[in-house]
């Protein structure tokens, strides 16, 4: 096998210095009854060779991957430079552990701080930490931060146009527990003010809001923070990453803790992931912090240099007291993050944001042209907008497969979460990758000329 | 003197009008974006991020990787987290197309390859755990946990039975206490040890009617299998309470025996420790969990089921609900499967056989200066004591860990498990050759000979040495500022 090193010659040597008779002699610690016979059912063997063969078989009848690609809802086809996996794909970055050891990590270490110290600057917060698993987790932990920094841990407030899966998360990690998740119900594709103030009170330890939301409809996020500093709550947004590249930023209107679903910084779809899970806040709730967090030190000799910080909220010393059971994490995505925005820059994430957001606008102008579709809300957008299709959102995505092209998630998928969920409902996301070529020929399908 | 100027900070390294992506003039019009989108939602600038042009920034991260060690650089035996070879074909694998850029809500009928990957890899997890119903969808191990405790916690509510408490010995990863009390359960320490096993008495002495699952990792974080497994499981049955199983040691038992045959009722597998997912200095990982049948009901959505002519996705009827968004995290999941159909099942035993061998070997190598207190044979990994050359020398198993690194080896895991003092917790994994395993030694059995002062000191060839991180805990800096640059 290519990964064992030790030969026939090596394992009698090493046996003999252990004094062991053979190698299942060292497991006898495991009693008998519970040892497996003879071989587990596995498929078999296969060398490099024909597992690359089995593999690009398996991947060309993913035919999905091969259409232009107006899908959403959370994960969308943004363009990854060159430099990003080439930076990524080092060794020396991919098959380190966690940074526990600061003499053999400065590397890792100093590209965290430098991710912490980008996410600061996008979203106009103070502390970032080091990341989260994704973007719906990353809700339920500032939910959580949020009850340890208000102290009230029975009640939080969502919209209902926050991303499905993001609310059912937070439905799961609070169903054992004594706390009630109050969802504001969203049926015009955005908030109603009056709505997000009526429900919430003095229990309430955040509103939490997705902007621009799920519907791909800009929420007055400025508003709903006012609304929820009113009653003591936190707020907490969950932003698109490359919106702020136009849109104003979390820090700005007064946001205490800012998440995100990081993967269109320079991660690919890869089927739902790994992703990553941004969490900025002010610098006043740090230490209830969820996750690994680096902060600058000086080493025996005044050099300057990065350590894993606080560690003392963490689980591997706080045990059941800690701030979240988070260990992994997801470093890797961090690093390409931070190589993506190094990247691109003031001006690239600018270009980034209007492009999408032009050729969104453009596509639903396209697309609405046709008999078959109008927007189901009349609000502004930025990269994504809800269809309502009258022939069914499910006819018109296959008719869009059929030719090419992938369009969606349709909303009926999600039935169960509102009543803005309809089988008319689907959604459209337009990237900077699309073309006006593409979407003309997407609206083609449609009929319109 | 040598040149810095590559790893200085983003920050100091941005000039103003610097450039690397550039993106196209937009192909649909160009007018005031306030037509667009309400002025009172546009920022007046964008962010202040850094201006870099692409050599920049390509040497930057070039030479901030170099001051990095790692599995493909240097011996790692860092114990708990089975830091083994990650074979390149899985990277190369892993971004085909139509694997790499595959949306998560492609058409089902549109990624039956994807899907027929996942299904088989549950197949095969069922199979090496022995417990039939798996669940790919967790994030990592210590999210595996909370999934299954909460799984637990439903199909109890279902039942009409309260419980209420977790256990789990003091050995534990903290993970375990972190995500029972995240799950909302009170959690109850086991402090005492036989010989580094759980002690069977104290065991007996908590376990009652209010028990809902007891946490044990086998073997165990000393590397030795808790002979009284059968014994405990069926204890913990006889009170209607279940055992979980915490995967992090698996490269002991792949093809050797199975959480499901020594009384586990659920487990979470590492993807990023046993199959060798990449560790990505922290992450990613992926924790699948795999449960017996009759919690099967109760798994996270989605998991992968056949039909009759394909695969789809499907919610289990009692499903507890989602963990995270989408699928799970299919790039890590996909190095297992292609990590396991690369070995089959003799090429797995062999992993554990090997993994075992080479922890002896090196146990044996240094028993006369770091012996091991428990145990006679080790399985994956031993927690051997520097509290003799402490006492007897003044060094400590930080410094023997610290002085490694300038021997050129990554530092073992230390002070961890706490019952064992001065512990250095050692995993050399089955991807290292003899000759590096007699290298180590020989490096340790140098250290200990070495002037205690100059150890105190150590490392002094790596490009820091001993940070302050109390100071630096006191009036802690997470960011870059202007301010930082003097």
């Amino acid at each position: 096998m290519a990964y064992l090193l030790n030969t026939e010659d090596q394992q009698q040597k090493m046996l003999e210095s252990i004094g062991a008779d053979s190698v299942a002699d060292l497991f006898r610690g495991i009693p008998d009854a519970v040892r497996v016979e003879g071989l587990l059912r596995l498929p078999p063997a296969l060398t490099e060779m024909e597992l690359e063969a089995e593999v690009a078989e398996r991947a060309a009848e993913n035919v999905s991957a091969a259409r232009v690609c107006f899908l959403g809802g959370g994960a969308y086809d943004h363009f990854v430079p060159a430099v990003v996996d080439e930076i990524a794909g080092r060794g020396e970055f991919y098959t380190a552990y966690t940074p526990y050891q600061p003499e053999a990590s400065q590397g890792s270490l100093q590209a965290f701080f430098e991710y912490q110290t980008l996410i600061c600057q996008l979203t106009g917060m103070e502390v970032a930490n080091a990341s989260l698993y994704e973007g719906g987790t990353a809700v339920s932990e500032a939910a959580f931060m949020a009850m340890r920094v208000t102290n009230r841990h029975t009640k939080v407030a969502v919209l209902g146009s926050v991303h499905p899966e993001y609310r059912q998360v937070l439905e799961t990690y609070t169903g054992n527990l004594d706390c009630e998740v109050v969802t504001i119900p969203t049926p015009d594709g955005m908030c109603d003010l009056n709505r997000a103030a009526e429900a919430l009170d003095e229990r309430t330890a955040c509103l939490i809001v997705q902007h621009p939301n799920f519907f791909g409809c800009l929420e007055d996020a400025a508003k709903l923070t006012q609304i929820a500093h009113e009653v003591g709550a936190l707020s907490v947004v969950s932003f698109d990453p490359i919106s702020l590249g136009v849109l104003k930023n979390p820090g700005s209107y007064g946001a205490d803790i800012a998440v995100a679903e990081g993967q269109p910084l320079g991660i690919p779809m890869q089927y739902g992931g790994p992703y990553l899970g941004v969490l900025a806040s002010k610098k006043d709730f740090v230490r209830k912090m969820p996750g690994r967090i680096v902060s600058e030190a000086r080493d025996r000799e005044g050099r300057a240099c990065y350590v894993l910080g606080l560690q003392t909220r963490e689980q591997h010393i706080r045990r059941e007291k800690a701030t979240s059971n988070i260990c992994t994490n997801q470093g890797l995505l961090a690093l390409r993050a931070t190589v993506y925005l190094s990247l691109l820059g003031p001006q690239g994430l600018r270009e980034a944001a209007e492009l999408c957001c032009r050729k969104a606008h453009f596509a639903a102008e396209q697309l609405t042209s046709s008999d078959e579709f109008d927007l189901m809300f009349d609000r502004p957008f930025f990269k994504e907008f809800t269809l309502r299709c009258r022939g069914g959102a499910a006819a018109a995505r296959d008719r869009a497969r059929a030719s090419g092209f992938d369009v969606g998630p349709e909303l009926s998928r999600f039935s169960s979460m509102g009543s803005a969920f309809t089988d008319e409902a689907l959604l459209v996301a337009v990237t900077e990758q699309r073309t006006r070529e593409e979407i003309d020929e997407l609206a083609s399908v449609f009929n319109v000329p | 003197m040598r040149n810095k100027l590559a790893t200085q900070s983003l920050f100091e390294l941005s000039a103003a009008g610097r450039r690397a992506t550039t993106f196209p003039e937009s192909d649909v019009g160009a007018g005031p974006l306030d037509e667009l989108l309400p002025a009172e939602q546009l920022a007046e600038s964008p962010p202040p991020l850094p201006e870099l042009s692409e050599p920049t920034v390509v040497r930057h991260f070039v030479n901030l990787s170099t001051l990095n060690m790692s599995v493909d650089t240097h011996f790692y035996p860092l114990g708990s987290c089975t830091m083994k070879y990650n074979p390149k074909r899985h990277e190369r694998l892993a971004r085909f197309g139509g694997i790499g850029d595959l949306h998560p809500y492609a058409h089902p009928e549109d990624s039956q390859g994807m899907l027929a990957v996942l299904y088989d890899l549950q197949e095969m997890l069922a199979e090496i755990a022995g417990l039939p119903a798996v669940s790919l969808h967790p994030a990592a191990g210590a999210q595996g946990e909370l999934t299954a405790l909460l799984v637990a916690a439903a199909w109890f509510r279902d039942r009409g039975e309260e419980r209420t408490k977790v256990l789990f010995p003091s050995s534990a990863h903290g993970t375990n206490p972190a995500s029972a009390a995240l799950a909302g359960f009170k959690t109850v320490q086991l402090n005492k040890s036989a010989g580094g096993l759980v002690d069977f008495d104290e065991l007996v002495s908590q376990v009652d009617d209010s028990t809902a699952v007891f946490m044990i990792t086998n073997p165990n974080t000393l590397g030795i299998f808790e002979k009284e497994i059968v014994r405990i499981s069926q204890l913990l049955h006889d009170h209607g309470a279940l055992v979980y199983i915490d995967g992090a040691n698996m490269n002991a038992n792949v093809g050797i025996t199975r959480p499901g045959d020594f009384g586990g009722d659920m487990m979470h597998y590492n993807v990023h420790k046993t199959f060798t997912g990449p560790h990505g200095a922290g992450g990613p990982g992926a924790g699948p969990i795999a449960v017996r049948d009759f919690l099967a009901d109760y798994l996270p959505a989605p998991v992968v089921q056949k039909t009759g002519e394909g695969y789809e996705l499907a919610t289990p009827s009692r499903s507890i609900g989602r963990m995270r968004s989408f699928f799970g995290n299919v790039g890590i999941l996909l190095r297992g499967y292609f990590y396991l159909r690369t070995l089959g099942a003799s090429g797995l035993k062999d992993v554990a056989e090997q993994a075992v061998l080479n922890a002896n070997y090196l146990k044996a190598k240094l028993a006369d200066v770091l012996p091991v207190p428990d145990g006679e044979w080790c399985l994956h990994e031993f927690v051997a004591s520097a509290k003799r050359v402490k006492d007897e020398r003044g060094i400590t198993a930080m410094d023997i860990a610290k002085r490694l690194l300038d021997y050129g080896f990554h530092a073992p895991t230390v002070y961890f498990p706490l019952v064992v003092p001065e512990a250095m917790m050692i995993e050399p994994t089955e991807t290292e050759s003899m000759e590096t395993l007699d290298c180590f030694a020989k490096a340790i059995r140098t250290i200990v000979t070495e002037d205690p002062e100059f150890l105190h000191s150590a490392p002094h060839t790596t490009p820091i040495s001993r940070p302050d991180e109390v100071a630096a805990g006191r009036n802690p800096v997470f960011r870059w500022t202007p301010a930082c640059d003097s």
